[in-house]
């Protein structure tokens, strides 16, 4: 807590610093040599205090204490009310681990920026105040001091985005963002004036939350759906997911792969804190007494929203969208985990209750770990060859050696891949729903298992989505110019990669670890019905055997791969190798712009899910026998986006117009509605 | 004798005998069509001559395409050291390695796909295009395939839930086969047959044979997996074709162990062994039988199998 | 060693299938073949329950007669193909698939006398009825609109083969003959829809409105 508490106080006093330097900076005329200092300091401070934190959060998690803070706090409600426990310190670790890498790589990457164009000393404030507002969200034990933090950990973004204001894509894409975040916060405020009307209080503990035992189920429910519905707006579950594709692919890559890994985690972290609430009264003590449906709720959400973020992301052309629309895809996977463990409490079946929460939790630190390294990979092809479109890219691999690797290292970590982290979560969350077969009635029963055969193709287009997405980029010929021409970084401006790389590593080598950590975490913090906590350490370590086994295996295959390569190398050592054109079949005239595209890659697939892709197509094949110059171009647009919230908007907004006949400028009038109102309130308040 | 030293003498015998499998269905496909045909041995040849081999490479690639045969070979290998040989029960069985086996064989077709973009040659995109999306839609079925025996399975774990036994045992690849579910479809349960026909159905598709890919057409643009691996050559090719026999022998035990009963240790190890060879012979009758499908139709194909696998699951449940 | 129960779980096994078979059948000759199997199927589930006169009739209406008549027509008409129809085969199969586990709950919720139905025939006799619907619903000609109707049929005889006691079997040879006249007119009269119009797609029916 000590370390947790330093972390956050380097973060405040950089804050304060960075916000007297960027009003500075705004009134003198810009000064390179500053500008570079300034980034120094921001880039330093958030790592400093990152550092910091991931030291206490790890000491929370390996201890097992809890540790608790209040202040005294001027306001009349509320409390300044902190608490490390081990879900909080669970969801600092990619806030702190992710904070730390992408501090470092964004001070990298910043050195370079003109101080004419950007506010250097601003950006940083603006990233601190996101580390504070996220360190803040997942401690804050008191409704206010929660919702505090929430708005400046989702308003800060809205700055950081915001970075290359020059462009008016990205202006669109932070207002975007900004409106999203706040229709989130309105249902988040509704969900917490309403649980502080059933309790009476606003600490946001088990024993503050006590009366909800005895609210009604509709009172409860209510409560669900405005916690799914403001919570899972931050996490981007669908339908409400349309601005995390407009935001993340805006902002610089250091801003997005924290905003990805690590901030639309706090969703994920707000739903189960709520459910942990909801379900756990002192008095019942248990879980069980929550309602069936929200598990096939969560489940069929989730889902819905992975099927729907991977075929989205099959269609992006631009590598950011792509990452963006995953995360979406990976959320969905960690909300359907949510709904397995709420199905396994309901049902009393121990297995699928502890792997769906445990197998959300894992999936969410290893989700952090990938998704950073492919956004800041994302990042230096952003920065090297000038565009991150697909079909302008190529080639990569050769140009960009290490920056490539760690890619293929990312995808085939988030392809759910073994030995790689992200098929350990997978794995995990498979077998959760794997004992769907012992529940009771053969509806749930063949419910969670065609659940299981969902996952099972979304994991498939995963593997084709990657697989496209690395190879269009950094594989083949350099199709255009950009690609041809893009200047290589050092392994000097590379090096924070490291640590997402090894964490995708070490979660698929040392997943029993990993596991642990998750089990363990999710046996604290979700108060299990009492029946089924005698079965649930068996459950654990069960798990924890087939992951063992997973690990060796895994390892056992990438030294049998490495045999295999130096076996190869020994053949070959004596005949040497030719290095010869591509096999063109024969066509000798060939040009890289024959290579297969993103577009063309994922045609096979698009012809069967275009529907639920959403792609708009321009052009078409050239006809006749001396055919004209043609063109053909796919895109996938949120559908969503511009077929049901534009209108919806529009629609407020005509709403809203027309209430403006009430604000004409005729001040006598004015007068007249305040008499009304007068009126109206004297006789409404005197009435018998 | 123990199980641990049967079954690595099985693996043994399945690693020897592997190549024979293609060679065997090229033997039937010619014996249908009345030629000769290639020696059953041809295989084993192309590998001997292919190691001894320089290699050509294309200017264009990097260390993926170098790295890859290798890494899909050890994918199937470990893949094939998870399954259960002759009713032994693998070493390394555990809890759910049915869903580690099928993600090691993704690991493998994600490396050639990625190998194959790597040269940068179209007709290769176009392969990986194939094979990437035709994986994808095969993923299911079999799932739903593995999940029929698994809660079979499951069931039958119930009874011995109280003996100590390790319940989740049954989600093993050892535990679902090793023959006893042979003694199910027996019994009169005919739906379980569907399992072992999904199973065929994919090894078709996964391993690039007549209704979905040709493997021995000459026309590149048809083809899938043959077209990924034009511009590998000598060691990395053996591997590939090694792989690729593996990956056949693979599939082709997951259907013989769900066909053989369980039988005395030798005899159900020579059994197992038949069963795989005449699955080759299957095969072979049903590439000379079929017409390769129009690149449209095969998600159809794979489709049907996933709708029957969902009946064979649906049916296990409702018993 | 093949028992009776065993013989009848297969053949309500291979009547699930044949279901599913159905709605994925893509033209109306296969369409028709597997209406003449389901037939059979039927006439040998009788025979499993002694009802050997009545598994006669079924064998010779149902698995003969009545197909034979629907390829008369289809050998009639010009057009063997069958056009787009309205449900994707896809979406149809997996609507099949659907109604299959809507059925299995169905049977674990309706109150019947315990015995009465053999494991299995309540929910293969249901999903049948659902397949035949779906056929009607999804597919564009008239011809295989009747066959999705002669699904349907087979459903409800499914449902009430074993509440047949021995004095109801003149019932239902009489209901079967009923069928028969149907399907005999209807494959006349889309015989002649067929000559007069040059289609049998239904949708164009709707021009005939006023």
């Amino acid at each position: 807590m000590d370390c947790y508490l330093a972390g956050l106080c380097v973060f405040l006093a950089g804050a304060v610093c960075l916000g007297l330097l960027a009003v500075a900076a705004s009134f003198t005329p810009p000064r390179p040599r500053r500008s570079r200092r300034v980034n120094a300091l921001g880039a330093g401070c958030a790592a400093l205090g990152c550092a910091l934190g991931l030291g206490g959060a790890a000491g929370a998690l390996l201890d097992g204490g809890d540790a608790a803070l209040r202040l005294p706090w001027g306001l009349p409600v509320g409390a300044f009310a902190l608490k490390l426990d081990a879900l909080s310190a669970f969801f600092l670790l990619p806030v702190f681990g992710l904070g730390l890498v992408c501090a470092l790589s964004g001070g990298m990457a910043l050195r370079g920026v003109r101080p004419a164009e950007h506010n250097l000393a601003a950006h940083w404030f603006f990233f601190l105040l996101l580390l504070l507002g996220m360190a803040g969200v997942v401690c804050a034990r008191d409704a206010i001091l929660f919702l505090l933090a929430w708005e400046i950990m989702s308003l800060a973004p809205f700055f950081l985005i915001d970075f290359n204001d020059g462009d008016s894509k990205v202006r669109d894409a932070s207002w975007v963002y900004l409106v999203a975040a706040h229709l989130g916060a309105v249902f988040l405020l509704a969900f917490f004036i309403l649980l502080w009307q059933v309790t009476g209080s606003t600490a946001l503990t088990i024993e503050g939350c006590a009366p909800l035992t005895d609210a009604g189920a509709g009172t409860l429910s209510a409560l669900f759906l405005l916690a799914v519905a403001g919570f899972g707006a931050k996490a981007g579950v669908a339908p409400l997911h349309v601005w995390l594709p407009e935001a993340h692919p805006a902002a610089p890559s250091h801003v997005s792969a924290l905003l990805s890994g690590s901030m639309i985690n706090a969703g994920l972290y707000g739903l189960l804190r709520s459910l942990a609430l909801l379900g756990g009264t002192p008095s019942a003590g248990v879980l069980g007494a929550l309602p069936e449906w929200w598990g096939w709720f969560l489940l069929l959400l989730g889902l819905a929203t992975a099927l729907l973020g991977i075929l989205k992301a099959l269609g992006q052309g631009n590598l950011k969208r792509l990452l963006a629309y995953s995360s979406v895809e990976n959320m969905g996977l960690m909300f359907m985990g949510v709904g397995a463990g709420l199905l396994g409490v309901a049902a009393g079946d121990a297995w699928t209750a502890l792997l769906g929460f445990s197998g959300a939790l894992l999936h969410m630190l290893n989700h952090a770990g990938f998704k950073g390294l492919l956004f800041l990979c994302a990042g230096e092809v952003l920065h090297a060859a000038g565009t991150v479109r697909m079909e302008l890219l190529g080639g990569l691999q050769r140009r960009l050696p290490l920056v490539g690797a760690a890619f293929a290292l990312g995808a085939a970590a988030i392809a759910c891949l073994p030995p790689l982290s992200g098929f350990a979560s997978e794995f995990v969350l498979a077998m959760s729903l794997l004992d769907g077969a012992s529940f009771p009635g053969v509806e749930r029963q063949l419910c969670l298992l065609f659940t299981l055969a969902g996952l099972a193709l979304v994991s498939g287009l995963a593997a084709a989505v990657y697989v496209r997405a690395y190879g269009a980029t950094f594989l083949g010929e350099p199709r255009t110019g950009f690609a041809a021409n893009a200047h290589a970084t050092g392994w000097r401006g590379l090096w924070p990669l490291a640590l997402p790389a090894a964490a995708c590593v070490a979660g698929g080598l040392f997943a029993p670890y990993f596991f642990d950590l998750a089990a363990g975490t999710a046996l604290t913090a979700i108060p299990f019905p009492h029946g089924l906590v005698t079965d649930l350490p068996d459950v654990d370590a069960q798990m924890r055997r087939s992951l063992a086994m997973v690990s060796m295996v895994g390892g056992g295959g990438v030294v049998l791969a490495f045999c295999l390569f130096a076996a190869r190398g020994l053949l070959l050592r004596r005949r040497g190798v030719l290095r010869e054109k591509t096999w063109g079949c024969g066509y000798q005239a060939s040009s890289a712009r024959v290579q297969y595209t993103d577009a063309s890659f994922s045609e096979p697939l698009a012809r069967l899910f275009a529907p639920f892709m959403g792609l708009r197509t321009r052009g078409g094949a050239p006809e006749g026998i001396f055919p004209d110059r043609a063109a053909f171009s796919v895109a996938a647009p949120d559908r969503l986006r511009t077929h049901f919230f534009a209108p919806l908007f529009e629609l407020v907004e005509r709403v809203c117009n027309a209430c403006k006949i009430l604000q004409h400028g005729k001040i006598h009038l004015y007068i007249l509605y305040i008499l009304a109102t007068v009126v109206g309130l004297l006789v409404w308040g005197l009435r018998p | 004798m123990s199980a641990p030293t049967a079954f690595l003498l099985q693996l043994a015998l399945a690693l020897v005998l592997a190549p024979l499998l293609p060679g065997i269905i090229n033997r039937v496909k010619a014996m249908v069509a009345g030629r000769h045909g290639k020696p059953l041995l041809q295989t084993y040849y192309d590998l001997a001559r292919l190691l001894g081999k320089g290699e050509v490479i294309s200017r264009t690639t990097t260390w993926t395409f170098a790295a890859a045969p290798g890494v899909s070979l050890a994918a199937a290998l470990c893949a094939l050291a998870l399954l259960p040989l002759g009713g032994v029960p693998s070493p390394l069985a555990f809890g759910g390695d049915f869903l580690l086996a099928a993600y090691l064989l993704g690991m493998g077709r994600f490396a050639v796909m990625l190998a194959a973009l790597d040269t940068g040659s179209s007709f290769e995109g176009m392969g990986a295009s194939r094979e990437a999306a035709f994986s994808a839609l095969g993923e299911p079925a079999l799932f739903l395939a593995f999940l029929t025996l698994t809660s079979l399975s499951l069931d039958l774990g119930r009874g011995v839930a109280d003996a100590g036994l390790d319940v989740r045992a049954a989600f093993s690849l050892s535990a679902l086969f090793n023959g006893d579910m042979a003694a199910f479809w027996q019994a009169g349960r005919p739906e379980l047959l569907l399992a072992p026909a999904v199973f065929f159905a994919l090894l078709l598709a996964e391993n690039c044979r007549i209704p979905v890919d040709d493997p021995t057409t000459h026309l590149e643009l048809t083809m899938i997996h043959e077209v990924m691996v034009l511009d590998h050559s000598g060691p990395n090719l053996a591997m590939i074709v090694y792989g690729a026999a593996l990956k056949l022998w693979f599939f082709a035990a997951l259907v013989a162990g769900l066909l053989v009963p369980p039988l005395p240790l030798w005899e159900h190890a020579a059994l197992s062994v038949l069963a795989v060879l005449g699955i080759g012979v299957a095969v072979g009758v049903v590439e000379s039988a079929m017409a390769r499908l129009r690149l449209t139709r095969v998600p159809h194909f794979l489709g049907v199998a996933a709708a029957l696998a969902a009946l064979a699951l649906i049916l296990t449940q409702a018993r | 060693m093949i028992t009776l129960t065993s013989l009848f779980s297969t053949i309500l096994f291979l009547l699930l299938l044949n279901n599913l078979l159905l709605l994925g059948a893509p033209g109306i000759a296969p369409l028709i073949r597997l209406t003449a199997f389901q037939g059979i199927l039927l006439a040998v589930l009788l025979l499993g329950m002694d009802h050997a006169l009545l598994a006669c009739a079924i064998f010779g209406i149902k698995g003969a007669l009545l197909p034979g008549l629907l390829e008369r027509t289809r050998r009639r008409l010009a057009t063997t193909d069958e056009p787009r129809p309205r449900l994707h085969l896809g979406a149809g199969v997996f609507t099949g698939i659907l109604g299959l586990v809507f059925s299995l709950w169905l049977e674990t919720r309706l109150p019947i006398l315990p015995h009465l139905f053999p494991p299995l025939l309540l929910p293969t006799a249901l999903t049948t009825l659902f397949c035949g619907l779906i056929l009607v619903v999804g597919r564009a000609t008239a011809i295989s609109q009747v066959i999705g109707y002669l699904v349907a049929e087979n459903g409800i005889f499914l449902l009430g083969a074993p509440l047949m006691a021995a004095g109801a079997i003149w019932f239902e040879l009489a209901l079967l003959l009923d069928i028969f006249v149907a399907v005999f007119v209807m494959g006349n009269a889309i015989g002649h829809i067929g000559e007069t119009f040059d289609s049998i797609d239904t949708g164009r029916f709707r021009s005939l409105r006023d």
